[in-house]
Formats: structure tokens, C-alpha cells, sequence
């Protein structure tokens, strides 16, 4: 089995037990495109939705002609209105993620990967529009694009120390799933956030973290490398720099809410150590966004 | 060698090396630990951030000083220190070690071996030839064994102390069979001053140089004890007389069970200056009969030790009459004479014959008693076999009674004629007659007989072959006075004549004590003279060897009379118990008028202590300190660089928890069980190994206790699971065994403890769960493992559950005792074959005890046996007829509790009638 064959499979199996995932389509005059969302109203769509009586107006190829037979008023046959949503998601691939603090967690980008993929699922199966940031293709519905992503993630690519999003394509009023650490530069991500906001782009800041990077639990005389080993920083009394790790570590989350506020986005950290379950219902329910 | 504070060094220019230690200190302090490498995403946020000191770089001190410990103590190790540096004794030729090997060696004897073997090393050194002679044993051709030295060192442990001195004739004799040139002598003295070691010492100094080695401390002996005023008087005396000393007297013997042990303690004080202290004992006499001998506490040596012998003793002598005394006729009393020639030496005691054989006396007198009962004569005849001594007397009711006339009583000597005879009354014509002279074969042979001894009334022995040898003492007219017969090891002896005066004026005469003591009825004198102990044999039975330590006396050869008279052991005759005809004498180390005399070495002689200052070699210990620290060190290092946090704490944790645990859990659990067992009523049941049938037993007992809590007044706490090897069984008043064909068979422990348990009162209920497809005995696996399981238990027989058995009425009436399965084969306890049935009574009149065990198969647990919430676990039969039968099953697990419990209380019930119509009266 493939590698793909493989993260797609346990990705399929996580994806398994939730029901199809609906995401909220806020009221989008323009979103034309053809879903498989009903709207609970008439509107552009396959489904047969109501026959109401023909109005002055009503073009004739409007009326259905069968149902006006039956009696003596003209009847329009209008059809559900169905929407489908558009969903980027983006996964950090840069080295910063390829760390587990222990052997017996995944890595940061292990999880980034599979939940990711888990999430694709879910909205594949529920009929959105799903497009990899890295394939730098529009968003498709189909099984063949579930391929694709699974493909795409599993690439092992060269990557710098600390990722940054760089999308070309982004559908206005689409949804946008960002997952990464969030550990590099925050300006990229805020000009990424910026540009989303202008084109109506809603989404997720979705940040995973190793158990260790919250903890800090050195002592001693340390060199810290940073994965790729680009960065270094050295000390003599490790555990003395904790408090103010922390604090940085804080102030960075902080940054990130006040950033996805700002433009009405949603922001989590998830731990490599939690459960992968939890993690995708939470990104599951921000996406759908129920009320 | 070069020596510092008493260190010497082997090698003390290394010590130079010290001097590069604060070099060592700057080089160390200005390099710091090594840094991990880490990788770690996180350094992002890291970036600019500066510690807080700069100190930090260096080594902290405390690393640093215990690196420079460590150095160091690496190099001082192998700069060769030793300790007490021994400077080399000079001397060169033969060598010849002389050691006294006495009892008063014994005391300190491995010192003295180490100092042998210390001289030993440095003739080693020297290169001399050595021999080592004892002087209590010497080589039996005189000569002197010169060896290379080394050879010795094996054969020193061959040495030890004798319990004796050296033997005066033997030793005048020795140096002139010596054929030496000239020799230094070493010779490790006792420190008591015996006859000839002068004239040894000035033998010797005429080959060489002597030296003496000799323990500075005082000699302690004990002499015999003795009996004066009743109590046991204990004198010890020593050497020395400087210095106030008090020592503790320890007397053992064999307790009542056969086992050795301490009988009593006392203090001995010697006051300073005095060389004699004595302590007076006043033991109960059956405890002082007990002691075999005294020691000094603390002392081990044969002079601290002193046996007793039958000089000690005072026996037991046991009073029977067969008149009931008649009031105010003391002089009358059949053993009023012999009360009066036995107190001062006896310790008399009276009672009935059955309280009289329990004490075990040494004799026991009857006085004009002729019957004895049945029932006692067995015990009687087995207290003679094992050696003891019935004095009989005749008198008016043994000569009217019939025993031993037609044919000899077991318990009389002789038979005897009818009616007996008196002799010079005023109806009769002959004179009293006087006693004849002892034969020699007679015990009494010697004595004295007073002229004014009459016999006027005798009972008459029967001739017989055997009367001749039997008689040990006639009247002048040759009919028998005194007639005695072995019995085993005892003796059977009848005096033809009243224990008091209305026979015979023989009891009012001194003779009549002094046969009393020939007969060893009372105490002889403590020490025999030699012409008491001419021409005679003993046979040594224990003897103590030069530590002071009891040895059986296994082969030994017998010692003439003359030898054991002179009271001085030697090497044929060690100090020891020595056993005659019928009596035994001690042979001790000290007698009663040996002087501890501390010896007195002429000036010219040096005198040395014993010590031994060893020599010690540091060097090891240096090197494995300096190791120590070194590992401290890389524990510390790695502290430091914080590279022990996760692996070190947890393994060392582990390591902790490890070698703590185990003692922990298994003192909690032996306690903890005895607490549970104990704090209230607890069942339990035999934990067989199979989990399942485990868990139904337990939760069956759990059921029934909370029957029991329900419906009686037995409140029982929850079941314990029992593992009957390593668990005590004495807490539980019941044992429910279900049986499995897998579980093991318990050890002989185990069943040992089993039995005890079942001999103690408990009560174990066999379930072998298979009554639904067969019957009690060897028809099923489980019969078959039951009875294998139950072969080593100490079973009574047994019989099925009688219809009127105590268990079927102890709390519910009952006949039917169902468990699971509904099977009638209940075994208990069979009852005594002569149980009746009374006209008019329910029940067999059985009071007997708790049946020791129930033994069944009706799966009594599963039926009991409920889940915690006290819901039923195993459905039993089938609809209302199956609850029925659960509760007779409940009904049943009360009334065995009740009887196991409470007895067979239910079983007095018959009496009650009885007991009413008593009352009514």
C-alpha cells in the first residue's frame, strides 16, 4: 500500500463516525456554483423542490406543463436552491514540523497531515468544493481530488525552517483551513489574512504544537537547533529561560486570536498529544459553523 | 617506610603529586560542562533571549572539590598508605611457639590463635622454622616439630584449648628428650601459675630468648556448687583481686519439654580485692533438680562452667499412707518417722496417686497401702521402668489383704505369706529378735547395726527361688527384713516392718536413716572419699570440652573410682558427668579448694599483651573511594546538564521502589490479615487456584454473611480468600474447601498447620460440587481429589449426617441439607458407638465436640453466593421449588455456622428435662 493509499485510509477511518459535514454557507448572492447543499429554498438546483402557481413574469419554459394539466392554473415547478462551499486548506509543510518531543507521539505535521486529510474527507463526502493550497488547483468535489490531496500531503517535499502560507487561488466567499504551527514569521500569515478578509474568505487558524514546546522542560547548559537547523540558540541555564518562553509562547497565541478576530476567523491549538478525534470535531464544527 | 600520623606509605613521592591540585582546581573551574544539542521548533521564540548570570559557566564548587577529593584519594591510594605500619620483629633461627592449650586459654583463644598466626608471618618473613607445641598435648615421641613456618598456617586451626592443665609428670619429662640446638621461645601463657612451668621456663631459657605473651585480664572460675541451709550456694573465684567485678551465674538445665535452656540468672559481685564471690540460690526443688550446670555468662571457657551432680539434687519422695490419719495421733501416723528422717535431706510431697505420678518423684512411698488401684498400677509400673523407686512398708492392712499370695504382685518384691507373724508379744513365745549383719551384696553393707533395734511383728515372705538374692537385709533369725526387686530401671523395695514404731523400733533407730540413704531415698554426702570409690567403674556420660561446651560423652572410656576421687581432669579423664551403679558424680575444672594463682614471670622475661595491631592496607579503600566519588561526580555532571531529569529519576525511583517494596507489602499483609481475620467473625475459604471456582466461594461466603447479619446474631464482616501455605489458619473458626481436580496438594507445612487447626476447634467444610452426577466417595474426579486431599488430614471417622445430629437443629430444624444440588450425602463426624437412645428423649444423649469437618457436594457456595449488591448470582432448581430450596440452602449455611460457633449447645437441651425436674425437687 502506498504511502498516500495509507494516510488516505486512516484519514477515511477518522472521517468514519462523523456525520457529513455541512458547512455553513452564509448568504452569498453571487455563490453560483451548483453543490449539493440544499438551501431549504427555491433557487438554482437538481432537486425538485416545490410547484407553485405561475405568476405574471414567469418565463413560459418555466411552467411545467404536466403538473398545469391536472388542473386549470399554470404551475412553475421551481427546484431547490443548492449552494456548495469552497474550502482551501493549507498545511504547513515546513522542517519546524517534522518534530515529536517523544517517540510514542506523531510528529506536529504527522497530525497536521491527518487531520487535513480527515477534514477533506468530510467535506468531500458532504459535497464541498475541496482544494489543497499546495496542488495550486481550484477546489473540486470528487473522489479523484480526495486522491489528489492524499497524494499531495504525502509528498515529502524540501521545505525552509518555518512555513508560510502562499496562496494563488482563492475563491471569493470560500472557507480556508490553516494548519501549522505557527512558529515562523506571523507577518506572512497576517498579510495571508488580509488578502482572505478582502475576498469575503472565512476559515480556521488551526495550531498544532508539540507537549514539549508548551512545556519547556530543560535544564542545563543547552544549544537549541531549530529543525532544519538554520537557527541557533545557546544557553547555560536552560530551565532559567522557561518563564520567559512561556511568556513568548503566550504572546504569540494571544497575536493569533487577536489576528483571527480581526478578520472573523476561528482559532485553536491543538496538542500532538490530545486526540486527533477531538481536534476534527472541533475543526469540523468551526467549519460548519452551526447556530 | 616513610610514616605520617601513623599512615606509613609505600610509595611517598607520589604524595608530590597533591601539589598539582589547585592546578587542577583552575584548569577544571574555567572549562564547563559540555551543552546538549537540542532540537527544538521552539527557538524561534528563543531567539534574543540572554541569561540571567553569567556565573553559571563555571563548575560549581562543590563539583569541584569532590573531583579534587577524588584525585586525591586516588593519589594517596596508590602512594601504598598502611595503616599501623608494622616495624619487622628481628630474629632469625629456629622459632618455638609454646602455648598452654589450658581451660583458662579458651576464653580468648582466637586472639591468641591471630597472635600465633601473626608471629607466624613474620617467621614467614625471617625465613625461621617454626614449631608449635601445646602444652596440655604434647607431641607424643617429645620431640620438638620444627617446620618450614608456612606449613603451620593450616594446621593452626587444628589447635584448641583442653579442659585441663598441663600434666605435671609428662611435662617434668619433656625437655630432656628435646634434641635442638638452640631456639627463641614465644610462649602464650594461660596466665595461671600451675606446678612445673618454672622449672619449663628455666629449661628453656637455656636454648634461647624467651617471650611471653599472656592476657593481662583477671581468670574467673566457678567452683561446684554446693547446698547449704537449703539454698544452692555458688562460689566463683578468680586470679586477680583488683577491681570490683560483677558477672552474671546463668544455671540450664532441661526444661519441662526436654529443651536446654536458661533455668535461672544471679549476679555474682566480687568486691574489690577479694579473689572469692559467692551467690546464694533458693530455687524451688523441682527447678534446682532440673539444673545440670552453672556458667558465667559471657565467659567461654571450661572453668566458667561447673556441672552439678546428684550432690545437688534433693529428691522428690513421695508420701503415701493408706490409713487416713487419725486425728491427734501424730506419733502414730505410718509416715511420721519417715517425715522425720526425710525433711532435712527430701523434698517430700504428698496427694493422691494420680497428682503424686504427674510430679514424677523420685520415690514414692506407701506406707502399709495394699491395694493399689487398676487404673493406676500402669502408670505406676511405667514410672519404675523408667527408674523409679517405690518403698513399701508393710503394716496391718497389707498383712490382711491377699496381694502378692498366691502369685507375686508386679508391685511387691516377693510374695508373702498369710497373716505375718509377731514375734515376743505376750502371747508368743519367742523373743523380738535383733537384726543380723549386712551381707556384702547388701547396699546397707557396713553399716552399724544398734544393739537396741527389735523387730516384733513382720509379714513373712513367701520362699521362693528367687528370695535369696531378693533380701537385703534379714532379722538374726534369717527371715526376710528388707526384700528388694529391679523393676526396669527402677527398684521395687519392701521393709517387712511398719513405716513407724508399732512393728519395729527400727524407725526410731539412726540406722534406719543412714538404709534411707544407702537406698538413696534421701541425699548422700556432696563428695564420695576415695575408699567409697575404690575398685569401682564410671562411665562418663557428658563432658565438656576446653570452651566450656557440653559434648556427649559418645565412647569414651570408662574411669576408675580411685581417679575420679582426686577430682582433677586430665586427659583421660576430662571434667564431665560420670555415671556409677546409682549415683552420679561431676568432675569440674575447679574444686572446691582450687586457688586461682596468676602467674609471676621473672624480670628477665618479657611480657607481652596479646593485641594483634594488623597491619592494614589502605590503598584498596582509597582507590575505591576515589571510584565512588567519580561516580557521584558523573551523576552530579549529568545533574548539572540536566540530562538526568527523565531517565535518572525514574529508574532510580524504580530502583527505590524495587528494594522496598516487597518487605514492605509482605510485613503489611501478614498483619493486615491477622487484624481483618480477627476484628470480627470472619469465613473464609481454601484459595484452590482455579479463579472461577475461587470467586464463586467467595461471593457463596459473602452471601452467607449477610444471611447470617440478616437472621442471627453472628455479624460477620466480608469473606477472606485463604492460601493455605503461607497464611495462619488459628484466625478462622471455619474453612469452606470447595475441590477442584487441579489444585495442588498442599505442602506437609501446610498440612501440619491444617491439623492444628482442625485439632484446635476449626472446622472445614469439603464441597466437592458434583452431588448432581454422583455420590459421595470415589465415583468422581472430585471424590477421588478429596480423598486424596484429605489422606494426611487428622480425621476422625465418619458417618452421614444422623437424622438427630446437633446440626440439624442448631438454629432452623432441618433435614435436608442442600446446596446447589439436592443430594442427602452429608458426612460428618461419626458419634461414639455407645451412644444410646433414652426412652422418652428425641435425640442420642451426644455431647461430643464440633465436628471437624463437613464433607459434601452439594455446591453450597453457588447456591449462597451473591454479587455485591446482594442479588443472587446462580439460579438454583426451578421456580418456587428451586427458591425453596436456596433457602434451606441459607437455612443450612446458618446452622453449620451456629454449630461451628457455638458448640453443640443444642445437644445439652436433653438434659433439660433432667435438670427441671431437679429444680422442681
Amino acid at each position: 500500500m502506498t504511502a498516500h493509499g495509507a494516510l488516505r485510509q486512516r484519514a477515511e477511518a477518522l472521517a468514519g463516525p462523523l456525520p457529513d459535514l455541512l458547512a455553513e454557507a452564509e448568504h452569498l448572492a453571487q455563490a453560483v456554483m451548483l453543490g449539493a447543499h440544499g438551501r431549504r429554498r427555491a433557487g438554482m438546483g437538481d432537486e425538485f423542490w416545490q410547484y407553485r402557481p405561475a405568476r405574471a413574469g414567469d418565463p413560459v419554459r418555466a411552467i411545467d406543463w404536466r403538473r398545469s394539466a391536472k388542473s386549470d392554473a399554470h404551475f412553475v415547478r421551481e427546484k431547490e436552491w443548492q449552494a456548495a462551499q469552497a474550502v482551501l486548506v493549507w498545511v504547513d509543510e515546513a522542517q519546524s514540523m517534522n518534530f515529536a518531543s517523544d517517540k510514542n507521539l506523531p510528529t506536529k505535521a504527522d497530525r497536521a497531515r491527518l487531520l487535513a486529510m480527515a477534514i477533506s474527507v468530510l467535506l468531500i463526502r458532504g459535497g464541498e468544493r475541496v482544494a489543497l493550497v499546495s496542488l495550486g488547483t481550484p477546489p473540486r468535489s470528487s473522489q479523484l481530488q480526495l486522491l489528489r490531496i492524499a497524494q499531495a500531503l504525502s509528498d515529502e517535499t524540501e521545505a525552509a525552517d518555518y512555513g508560510a502560507p502562499v496562496i494563488r487561488i482563492m475563491p471569493p466567499h470560500s472557507r480556508a483551513v490553516f494548519v501549522s504551527d505557527f512558529l515562523g514569521d506571523l507577518a506572512a500569515f497576517e498579510e495571508q489574512l488580509t488578502r482572505a478578509a478582502d475576498r469575503g474568505v472565512k476559515g480556521v487558524l488551526y495550531q498544532v504544537l508539540d507537549p514539549q514546546e508548551e512545556a519547556f522542560p530543560f535544564d542545563g547548559r543547552t544549544i537549541f537547533q531549530s529543525v532544519g537547523g538554520t537557527l541557533e540558540h545557546e544557553t547555560l541555564k536552560a530551565g532559567d529561560l522557561r518563564a520567559r518562553y512561556l511568556e513568548r509562547l503566550a504572546e504569540r497565541k494571544a497575536r493569533l486570536q487577536d489576528l483571527a478576530r480581526a478578520v472573523d476567523w476561528q482559532y485553536t491549538c491543538h496538542h500532538t498529544g490530545g486526540s486527533a478525534q477531538s481536534a476534527l470535531l472541533w475543526l469540523y464544527g468551526a467549519i460548519e459553523r452551526r447556530r | 617506610m616513610f610514616t605520617l600520623f601513623g599512615i606509613g606509605f609505600a610509595a611517598p613521592w607520589l604524595l608530590l603529586a597533591l601539589a598539582a591540585l589547585p592546578i587542577l582546581w583552575i584548569l577544571l573551574r574555567a572549562v564547563p560542562p559540555a551543552p546538549i544539542r537540542r532540537r527544538f521548533p521552539g527557538v524561534a521564540l528563543l531567539l534574543g533571549l540572554e541569561d540571567d548570570e553569567t556565573q553559571t559557566d563555571k563548575t560549581p564548587w562543590w563539583l569541584l572539590l569532590l573531583r579534587m577529593l577524588a584525585v586525591a584519594a586516588m593519589i594517596i591510594g596508590f602512594a601504598g598508605p598502611v595503616l599501623n605500619p608494622q616495624d619487622q620483629r628481628a630474629g632469625d633461627g629456629d622459632l618455638l611457639v609454646l602455648m598452654d592449650g589450658t581451660w583458662a586459654d579458651a576464653r580468648d583463644w582466637t586472639r591468641r590463635v591471630e597472635r600465633v598466626d601473626a608471629l607466624l608471618d613474620e617467621a614467614i618473613r625471617n625465613g625461621r622454622r617454626v614449631a608449635i607445641v601445646q602444652l596440655t598435648d604434647l607431641p607424643p615421641d617429645g620431640e620438638l616439630p620444627f617446620q618450614a613456618a608456612d606449613a603451620w598456617g593450616n594446621r593452626l586451626a587444628s589447635f584448641a584449648p583442653r579442659p585441663f592443665l598441663p600434666d605435671q609428670e609428662a611435662l617434668a619429662a619433656w625437655p630432656e628428650q628435646w634434641n635442638a640446638d638452640g631456639f627463641d621461645v614465644f610462649w602464650l601463657s594461660d596466665g595461671l601459675d600451675w606446678t612445673g612451668r618454672e622449672d619449663l621456663l628455666a629449661a628453656l631459657e637455656g636454648y634461647g630468648e624467651v617471650t611471653v605473651f599472656e592476657n593481662p585480664r583477671a581468670l574467673v572460675g566457678l567452683r561446684p556448687a554446693e547446698f547449704e541451709d537449703g539454698d544452692v550456694v555458688v562460689r566463683a573465684t578468680r586470679s586477680r583481686t583488683a577491681g570490683a567485678t560483677e558477672m552474671q551465674l546463668v544455671a540450664r538445665g532441661l526444661d519441662p519439654n526436654g529443651v536446654e535452656r536458661q533455668l535461672t540468672a544471679a549476679d555474682l559481685v566480687f568486691a574489690e580485692g577479694e579473689a572469692e564471690a559467692s551467690v546464694a540460690l533458693n530455687l524451688p526443688p523441682e527447678l534446682r533438680n532440673r539444673i545440670t550446670r552453672f556458667e558465667l555468662a559471657g565467659i567461654r571457657s571450661a572453668g566458667a562452667v561447673t556441672m552439678t551432680d546428684d550432690a545437688l539434687r534433693r529428691r522428690e519422695v513421695a508420701l503415701v499412707s493408706g490409713r487416713d490419719d487419725r486425728e491427734g495421733l501424730e506419733l502414730l501416723s505410718p509416715t511420721h518417722y519417715l517425715e522425720q528422717a526425710l525433711e532435712p535431706t527430701a523434698d517430700l510431697i504428698g496427694g493422691d496417686m494420680q497428682d503424686i505420678l504427674l510430679a514424677n518423684p523420685d520415690v514414692i512411698v506407701l506406707a502399709d497401702v495394699a491395694k493399689v488401684s487398676e487404673a493406676e498400677v500402669e502408670p505406676l509400673l511405667e514410672w519404675l521402668d523408667a527408674g523409679g523407686m517405690l518403698l513399701r512398708f508393710a503394716g496391718a492392712k497389707l498383712a490382711a489383704s491377699d496381694v502378692s499370695r498366691a502369685e507375686e504382685d508386679p508391685l511387691m518384691p516377693v510374695r508373702l505369706r498369710a497373716g505375718g507373724r509377731t514375734i515376743g508379744g505376750a502371747m508368743s513365745w519367742g523373743e523380738p529378735k535383733a537384726l543380723r549383719g549386712f551381707s556384702e551384696t547388701s547396699p546397707f553393707y557396713g553399716l552399724a547395726i544398734p544393739e537396741d533395734v527389735r523387730v516384733t511383728s513382720q509379714v513373712m515372705a513367701q520362699p521362693d527361688p528367687t528370695l535369696a538374692e531378693r533380701v537385703i537385709a534379714s532379722l538374726a533369725d534369717g527371715t526376710p527384713l528388707v526384700t528388694r526387686k529391679r523393676v526396669g530401671q527402677g527398684q521395687v523395695v519392701l521393709f517387712h516392718v511398719t513405716a513407724n514404731a508399732e512393728w519395729s523400733t527400727l524407725p526410731l533407730s539412726g540406722l534406719f536413716v543412714q538404709m534411707l540413704e544407702r537406698l538413696a531415698v534421701s541425699t548422700r554426702p556432696a563428695q564420695p572419699t576415695a575408699e567409697d570409690l575404690e575398685g569401682t567403674v564410671w562411665v562418663p556420660d557428658a563432658v565438656l570440652d576446653g570452651f566450656g561446651v557440653v559434648r556427649d560423652a559418645g565412647a569414651l572410656p570408662g574411669v576408675a573410682g580411685e581417679d575420679l576421687a582426686t577430682g582433677r581432669p586430665n586427659a583421660a579423664m576430662p571434667p564431665g558427668l560420670y555415671t556409677g551403679e546409682d549415683r552420679r558424680i561431676a568432675v569440674n575444672v575447679i574444686g572446691a579448694e582450687t586457688e586461682l594463682v596468676a602467674t609471676a614471670w621473672p624480670a628477665s622475661i618479657p611480657v607481652e599483651g596479646l593485641a594483634v595491631l594488623r597491619e592494614t592496607a589502605l590503598k584498596g579503600w582509597l582507590l575505591a573511594a576515589a571510584l565512588a566519588l567519580l561516580a557521584v561526580d558523573v551523576l552530579a555532571s549529568l545533574w548539572l546538564g540536566g540530562r538526568l531529569r527523565r531517565v535518572g529519576s525514574s529508574a532510580l525511583g524504580g530502583v527505590l521502589a524495587l528494594a522496598l517494596l516487597p518487605t514492605l507489602s509482605e510485613a503489611q499483609s501478614a498483619d493486615d490479615l491477622a487484624l481483618l481475620a480477627t476484628a470480627e467473625v470472619v469465613l473464609a475459604h481454601v484459595i484452590t487456584g482455579d479463579q472461577r471456582v475461587d470467586d464463586v466461594a467467595f461471593a457463596g461466603l459473602r452471601g452467607l454473611s449477610d444471611t447470617l447479619w440478616q437472621r442471627t446474631s453472628i455479624e460477620p464482616a466480608n469473606p477472606l480468600s485463604v492460601n493455605l501455605e503461607t497464611d495462619e489458619l488459628a484466625f478462622f473458626p471455619f474453612l469452606y474447601w470447595p475441590v477442584t481436580t487441579e489444585q495442588p496438594v498442599p505442602s506437609d507445612l501446610a498440612y501440619a498447620k491444617l491439623n492444628r487447626y482442625l485439632r484446635g476447634g476449626g472446622m472445614i467444610l469439603f464441597d466437592t460440587r458434583d452431588a448432581d452426577i454422583a455420590r459421595f466417595g470415589q465415583a468422581s474426579p472430585n471424590g477421588r481429589k478429596l480423598q486424596q486431599l484429605a489422606r494426611p488430614l487428622d480425621i476422625p471417622a465418619l458417618e452421614p449426617l444422623p437424622e438427630d445430629h446437633v446440626l440439624t437443629r442448631t438454629f432452623y430444624l432441618l433435614q435436608d441439607f442442600p446446596g446447589r444440588h439436592n443430594s442427602r450425602d452429608v458426612w460428618v463426624e461419626a458419634a461414639p458407638p455407645d451412644a444410646e437412645l433414652v426412652e422418652g428423649m428425641p435425640f442420642r444423649n451426644l455431647n461430643d465436640n464440633v465436628t471437624p469437618v463437613v464433607i459434601g457436594g452439594n455446591d453450597w457456595a453457588a447456591a449462597w453466593a451473591t454479587d455485591e449488591t446482594g442479588r443472587v448470582m446462580f439460579p438454583v432448581g426451578r421456580g418456587f421449588a428451586g427458591e425453596r430450596q436456596r433457602e434451606l440452602a441459607n437455612r443450612f449455611g446458618v446452622n453449620l455456622m451456629m454449630h461451628v460457633l457455638t458448640g453443640n449447645y443444642k445437644s445439652d437441651q436433653v438434659h433439660v428435662p433432667a435438670l427441671l425436674d431437679r429444680l422442681g425437687n
